[in-house]
């Protein structure tokens, strides 16, 4: 008996120090993690079904044999793994290095923009909303977003909670809450009522907590986003309580001259979504370009030395956090005003962390990453909702995002469509220059 | 005027629930220590605790009620079982999510979306794996109230929660102050660079970090699955509140962590007795606020372990 343990023993030192084994291992361990995830789901009558239908079934070779297969890719990485790396970063950055003419690529923008005006025409009714609800709303909020996390390095955690303010206060200034508004406005002109009370609300929580740590900032927003959930199903009185509030109206137009009312049709939403996609879209890349852009880079790569130099930390970092808090608002805006009806359950925190999956996916501070990747992640799990595959159900959806956010941060931080300076930055801060974020206050490195 | 009714039943539930704070605060703090980082997962920690602690009982006595001196015996196998299955979650985050983020010395931002990665990966993969639905422990003890006090009747598990969770705090308390593990941890806390200079094993020292954490955090899943069940998401609201108290009692202190767990404890109660129930979160959740507002740095201030 002893005998083995002791083999056992040596195997495992010898195994240890074998990089090879023990990439191996992991590979292996990794794709067992992933037969569990995409096995059957446990109960509470058969709490270990989930594992025993997953792992002593014979799909656990088909794993197995992924993982093997994996492993031999790693190795073969390792040995041209420079060769292979170098043909990887020529693609991705292919777009940019044919584009260095601003007229060319003006012109591939609009071709894009006219794909995103063509293409709701020609799909179902069930993917038109899906285009809205799904995705177009989700790329504004990723690019809302995108500008907390990826201009300003600040991590946001409760960002939904503005999307729930701006559709509240929707359903306030349209009259469909309890409570009634001075003048009953309809959803069109409450849009800058929801951006307002959304940039304000942004200011009233980033006020206190950017002065300190970036990492309070994420617990409070946390914290926050789970707050307003409770006070929207608390304040029956004001919120309507936990049946949620109905018939916030459409919104319309009534100009002179100018007479269009949006309707339960999703595509007139899109359009108008669109419309404010591309704004934002211009005025973000303005804003990036701008002092106010320069200002949050010099934040993000240095705290201390903006702050020498002159640059009102707080200031930019509040400005940033109302920016992105505004643009959610009117996502909420949009979105009570298309459904009609809004409810405490729709403002998780798990929603935040999806928009949050979306910014870092794509690649942080990277506008173009935040609209691609956004619109990809919010695409694939409605299209395996079509067409399901691996018994693929919904509430699994987050046990993915989950693993896609760590394995970002362990093999690409600077995401898919990285930004330049960003995937600078983090390079530098491998080297112990610079922070690449406005977390610490400090350049003191995690030992 | 609200304060006389019931009082001392609130104080008494204050003091037993902070003293679970405390011991998840302690997993945050430990780990603030030596990282400077919010372990964002330590939520899921406290689940696999709880899990851990659930499947163990229910395999021993399935659903019987004992009593005398199985049911002591029964609470220290839970307890244990809930603090291996914490320790086992927290080393393997460490492994996955945090160190190969350190080799590489990435941003902190980093650290902190890998963290809240893992957590939500955790939190969902149990919930699919589980269920949704919570399990509700059998009774470990057969009287639900035993001793009163000031004419309270007082919970048996509040006692029991209390007096394990002293056991392991001063147990805690002994091993960062006497013990070689606790002399590794405070030399990393006080300067990382230096320590692995003197030979401190930092790769070492900070996956043992995770594991004492975790076996508190695991340890408190399985005391409050004695009285709330437990469920996939059970994690997220007590863990919450446990940051609240860690920093309330100065991030990185030890003692300030066990301080702030009480002092938030009996604060949210206090504040139950005047609001309805729905309004304990929102509470403990102005209480962060308010502290963050007025002293960042928490009752004891930051990082005792320094001098400790």
């Amino acid at each position: 008996m002893s005998a083995v343990a002791s083999t056992t023993l040596t195997l495992f030192r010898s195994a240890k120090q074998s990089a090879h084994v023990r990439r191996g291992v992991a590979c292996i361990l990794g794709l067992l993690v992933l037969a569990v995830m995409t096995g059957p789901s446990g109960s509470n009558t058969a709490p270990v079904a989930g594992f025993t239908g997953s792992l002593f079934h014979s799909r656990v070779f088909i794993f197995l044999g992924i993982g093997v297969g994996l492993w031999a890719l790693i190795t073969v990485w390792n040995l041209w793994g420079e060769a292979i790396r170098r043909t990887n970063d020529s693609l991705l950055t292919l777009p940019r290095r044919l584009l260095p003419d601003r007229r060319v690529r003006l012109v591939i923008y609009a071709a894009l923009l006219a794909v995103a005006i063509i293409l709701p025409l020609h799909v179902n009714a069930f993917w038109q909303d899906v285009l809205v609800d799904q995705i177009g709303i989700y790329v504004l909020l990723a690019i809302g977003l995108n500008v907390v996390v990826g201009y300003a390095g600040l991590l946001d955690l409760g960002y939904i909670a503005f999307y729930a303010i701006g559709a509240y206060s929707t359903a306030f200034w349209t009259g469909a809450l309890p409570v009634h508004p001075p003048m009953v406005l309809n959803a069109f002109w409450a849009i800058p009522f929801a951006i307002g009370t959304a940039m304000l609300s942004g200011v009233l929580i980033g006020a206190p907590t950017l002065r300190l740590r970036g990492d309070y900032l994420a617990i409070v927003t946390l914290g926050f986003g789970e707050i307003i959930q409770i006070v929207a199903t608390n304040l029956q009185g004001v919120t309507g309580g936990s049946q949620g509030v109905s018939a916030i109206p459409h919104p319309d137009v009534n100009l002179p001259g100018i007479h269009y009312s949006w309707l339960i049709d999703p595509l007139p939403y899109y359009y108008l979504l669109l419309v404010f996609v591309v704004a934002a879209l211009i005025a973000y890349s303005f804003l990036e370009h701008s002092r106010v852009g320069r200002a949050w880079t010099a934040i993000r790569e240095d705290e201390v030395a903006a702050q020498s130099s002159g640059i009102n930390v707080l200031k930019y970092k509040i400005m940033a956090f109302a920016i992105g808090a505004s643009t959610s608002g009117f996502a909420g805006m949009l979105e009570a005003s298309k459904i009609s009806f809004i409810e405490p359950g729709d403002f998780t925190v798990q929603l935040s962390i999806l928009i949050l999956v979306l910014v870092i996916f794509g690649g942080m501070g990277s506008l173009l990453g935040a609209v691609v990747g956004a619109a990809f992640l919010q695409w694939f799990p409605w299209y395996l909702k079509e067409h399901p595959m691996f018994g693929f159900q919904d509430q699994d959806l987050y046990i993915y995002l989950g693993a896609i956010l760590v394995l970002t941060m362990i093999f690409r931080p600077e995401g898919l469509i990285p930004s330049r300076r960003r995937k600078r930055e983090f390079g530098l801060a491998e080297h112990g220059l610079g922070t690449a974020d406005a977390m610490s206050g400090t350049t003191d490195p995690v030992p | 005027m609200c304060f006389t009714q019931n009082f001392w039943s609130f104080f008494i539930g204050g003091i037993a629930n902070g003293f679970l704070y405390a011991l998840i605060a302690l997993g945050y703090t430990l780990v603030y220590g030596v990282l400077q980082l919010i372990n964002f997962a330590h939520s899921e920690v406290f689940m696999s605790g709880g899990f851990a602690g659930y499947f163990v009982i229910n395999a021993v006595i399935g659903q019987s009620s004992p009593h005398g001196l199985a049911s002591v015996g029964l609470i220290v196998l839970g307890t244990a079982a809930g603090a291996v299955g914490g320790a086992v979650v927290a080393y393997l985050l460490e492994r996955v999510a945090y160190r190969p983020l350190r080799r590489r010395k990435a941003p902190r931002l980093a650290f902190l979306i890998s963290a809240i990665g893992a957590s939500y990966f955790l939190y969902n993969l149990a919930g699919k794996e589980f269920g949704r639905n919570g399990y509700s422990l059998p009774f470990l003890f057969p009287f639900q109230t035993g001793i009163t006090v000031f004419g309270t009747a007082i919970q048996t598990y509040w006692v029991v929660i209390a007096i394990a969770a002293m056991i392991m705090l001063l147990l805690l308390d002994r091993i960062v102050a006497a013990t070689r593990l606790g002399r590794g941890i405070r030399a990393v806390a006080q300067d990382a660079e230096t320590a692995s200079l003197m030979g401190v094993n930092i790769d070492r020292v900070i996956a043992q970090t995770f594991i004492l954490g975790g076996i508190l955090g695991g340890a408190a899943g399985f005391l409050f699955g004695i009285s709330s069940g437990v469920v996939y998401s059970m994690g997220f609201t007590p863990a919450l509140k446990a940051f609240t108290a860690a920093v309330l009692g100065g991030i990185g202190n030890i003692r300030g962590a066990m301080l702030g767990g009480l002092v938030l404890g009996v604060a949210e109660n206090m504040g139950v007795i005047c609001a309805p129930t729905e309004w304990r979160d929102v509470v403990a959740f102005g209480i962060l606020v308010a502290v963050l507002i007025i002293r960042p740095t928490g009752i004891l201030g930051e990082r005792l372990g320094r001098s400790a």
